[in-house]
């Protein structure tokens, strides 16, 4: 009994010291998978630029399924791992219930901004700002006065894209017609880019010329189906322009790879619980422009999109958010 | 009217990939040999051959490619539940959990893209026009019909519609087709007259895999431009609705199939259906393929009764 003890003892004291010695950062990536080209790949580009920067190493691990979050989340918390970035809104409730098991971890989690904990940061984007002005563009360039939206899972978040995108459209063109399809309502949605297509041909078959694609994996089938028309599409989260290079007029970028940067950089002593933003102001959305998409983008669009965002961050427009209201204005 | 034409356009190539597979189950489950891996074979067939195409840059290539690999999973289920009479439900669960771990784990190992394959550029499937497609284009109706509905989608698309005939064809003119179904009903009698079952029932399986592979392919390579981590999102069992609802027939499986397929393509155009002032959700649409077959089954409408030696194995008696 008292070896038993002993031994026990010997091994959480080596577990102990284990702890102390790995301060790694980790990061948890969701569902859609590390290389979706889009949400979740933009975080790991931010950990990657973040290891080649400093040097350091940090612990990830990828979700297969649903049932996995919680025993991740503490098995990273266990591994040592601080701070620790987290992926997205469908980890909120398991959040909540791990965070307080674990004082001294700090945690980040991304795309959630109504939990409380002292050692959480919530890192929230204005989506549908960044949305909003990719709606100007696809109303400028646009010739049938139709343009179409493809949400991923039919939630609030997405509804956010999608209202934004269709204000922004309006605000150019008050006639326009703004099409919306989601692709479903499960977590099956996200990764469905044969369904994504599909709805894409019969958006343009509705007269859509340009398609604003919201939806992880799907959105991969969507700019397909929209480059195989030969019409313009927009992109999301991470800079996807050079998928179809001169048939995505733009994206619009979500800077997931700045907040996991960000917090990856502060470490533990730098660490700040509460709520952040990322909107206009921070650079925390905006929309790309680079090589692959120059032609597309006239200067007359970019003098445009950028007076709006000017007028944004100064208040002088207010860009309507879904999730205040559960309603869109613009729809 | 338009927006009928552009339904049944999606619905021909939404149906598609759901008829290859259900036609698939038909020779399978004829044979008295249940096929829930289905589904499976599919997504099997549909990484492989987005994976040749992507090397290869060749879609026959990966068309031939996903048609191996779907072979191999229907004869790993023939060695298990044909060779060592295992049950084949458990046989069939257990080649969908392989095909859905394996297509990542060797995906990601191959092309270190997360599970997906390289996108494919010109290595698809092209949309054929087909013949007078725009000269009959003003014909009402008719023209309408042949222009827009049946011209203009992927070889495969009349692959199918062809596959149809030929299998009622095989299954109902043919020696062989009799053998088959014999097999399926009554195997005792078909070991009598000196045929083995054995042999009947392991043919039977593999032109499941060879027809299982084309649908996976045109998954990969015909509707998209590559392969993503479980793509198949179900397809297969709803093909195994489709053969239910069939009674086990081709031509019932065409409509069946047709139905489905357009059923999907309703709930993708309209996310709400609006009746009067009552709200269908596309969920529900997209649930009726199931609710329909579990309908069939409980006898509402006609019977569909299973081939009679269906899920046994055979054993000669001793």
């Amino acid at each position: 009994m008292t070896l038993m003890t002993k031994i026990l003892g010997a091994g959480a004291a080596v577990a102990m010291s284990a702890i102390g010695a790995l301060a790694e950062p980790g990061l948890i990536i969701d569902l859609g998978g590390k290389f979706d080209k889009s949400f979740n790949e933009s975080a790991y580009n931010g950990a990657q630029r973040w290891a080649a920067e400093t040097g350091g190493t940090f612990v990830e691990t990828e979700l297969q399924s649903e049932a996995q979050r919680e025993q991740n989340m503490r098995k990273m918390a266990e591994r040592g791992a601080n701070p620790i970035v987290v992926m997205g809104f469908a980890n909120a409730s398991t959040i909540d219930k791990v965070a307080p098991d674990y004082p001294d971890t700090k945690f980040a989690i991304i795309d959630v901004n109504w939990l409380d904990h002292p050692n959480l940061r919530q890192i929230a984007f204005k989506e549908h700002e960044g949305s909003y002005l990719v709606g100007m563009m696809a109303a400028m360039a646009s010739k049938s006065g139709t343009v179409s939206f493809v949400g991923g899972m039919d939630i609030g978040l997405i509804n956010r894209f999608a209202c934004g995108y269709a204000q922004g459209a309006k605000a150019v063109n008050a006639d326009i017609n703004v099409i919306v399809n989601m692709t479903g309502t499960t977590p099956a949605a996200w990764n469905d880019p044969v369904k994504g297509g599909e709805i894409t041909r019969g958006q343009i078959s509705q007269g859509s010329d340009v398609v604003y694609a919201a939806a992880g994996g799907t959105g991969v089938g969507v700019l397909q189906a929209a480059a195989d028309a030969d019409i313009l599409s927009i992109g999301v989260d991470s800079n996807q322009n050079y998928l179809h290079s001169g048939k995505v007029l733009t994206s619009m970028l979500k800077r997931v790879d700045n907040a996991t940067y960000n917090v990856f950089s502060a470490g533990v002593e730098g660490f700040e619980a509460g709520v952040v933003d990322m909107d206009l102001a921070s650079d925390g959305v905006g929309y790309a422009l680079d090589e692959h998409n120059a032609e597309l983008v006239s200067d007359e669009m970019k003098a445009a999109v950028d007076a709006a965002r000017a007028d944004i961050i100064a208040g002088k427009i207010t860009v309507h958010n879904f999730t205040d209201d559960d309603s869109c204005p613009s729809f | 009217m338009d927006i009928l034409i552009q339904l049944l356009d999606s619905t021909l190539r939404l149906s598609t990939p759901l008829l290859f597979a259900c036609l698939a189950g038909l020779f399978s489950e004829r044979a008295g040999i249940f096929d829930i891996g289905l589904e499976g074979k599919m997504l099997m067939a549909a990484f492989m051959s987005a994976a040749v195409a992507a090397v290869t840059g060749s879609v026959w290539l990966g068309l031939l490619g996903g048609m191996a690999a779907s072979v191999v999973l229907s004869l790993i289920h023939g060695v298990a539940s044909i060779t060592f009479r295992g049950n084949q439900l458990i046989s069939g669960v257990a080649i969908n959990f392989l095909a859905a771990g394996l297509t990542v784990v060797v995906s990601k190992d191959w092309f270190k893209l997360g599970g997906d394959t390289p996108a494919l550029g010109d290595a698809r499937f092209p949309e054929l026009a087909l013949p007078f497609s725009e000269a009959l284009a003003d014909v009402p109706l008719i023209g309408r019909f042949y222009s827009d509905v049946l011209s203009g989608h992927a070889i495969i698309v009349y692959l199918g519609l062809a596959t149809v005939a030929l299998s009622w064809w095989v299954l109902f003119r043919t020696r062989f087709g009799l053998r088959l179904r014999a097999v399926g009903e009554n195997p005792e009698s078909v070991d009598t007259s000196g045929v083995s079952v054995i042999r009947m029932r392991f043919t039977a399986v593999v032109i499941c895999g060879v027809l299982c592979g084309i649908a996976g392919a045109y998954l990969a390579t015909g509707m998209s431009a590559g392969f993503r981590q479980n793509m198949t999102a179900g397809r297969g069992f709803i093909a195994l609705a489709a053969l239910i609802f069939a009674k086990w027939r081709p031509g019932m499986a065409l409509l069946a199939c047709l139905l489905f397929g357009f059923l999907q393509a309703v709930s993708i155009r309209f996310q709400t259906i609006e009746v009067g002032n009552f709200q269908i959700p596309s969920q529900f649409v997209e649930a009726l393929p199931y609710i329909l077959t579990v309908v069939i089954l409980a006898g509402f409408v006609g019977k569909a009764i299973p081939p009679r030696a269906g899920g046994e194995p055979y054993v000669k008696e001793r």
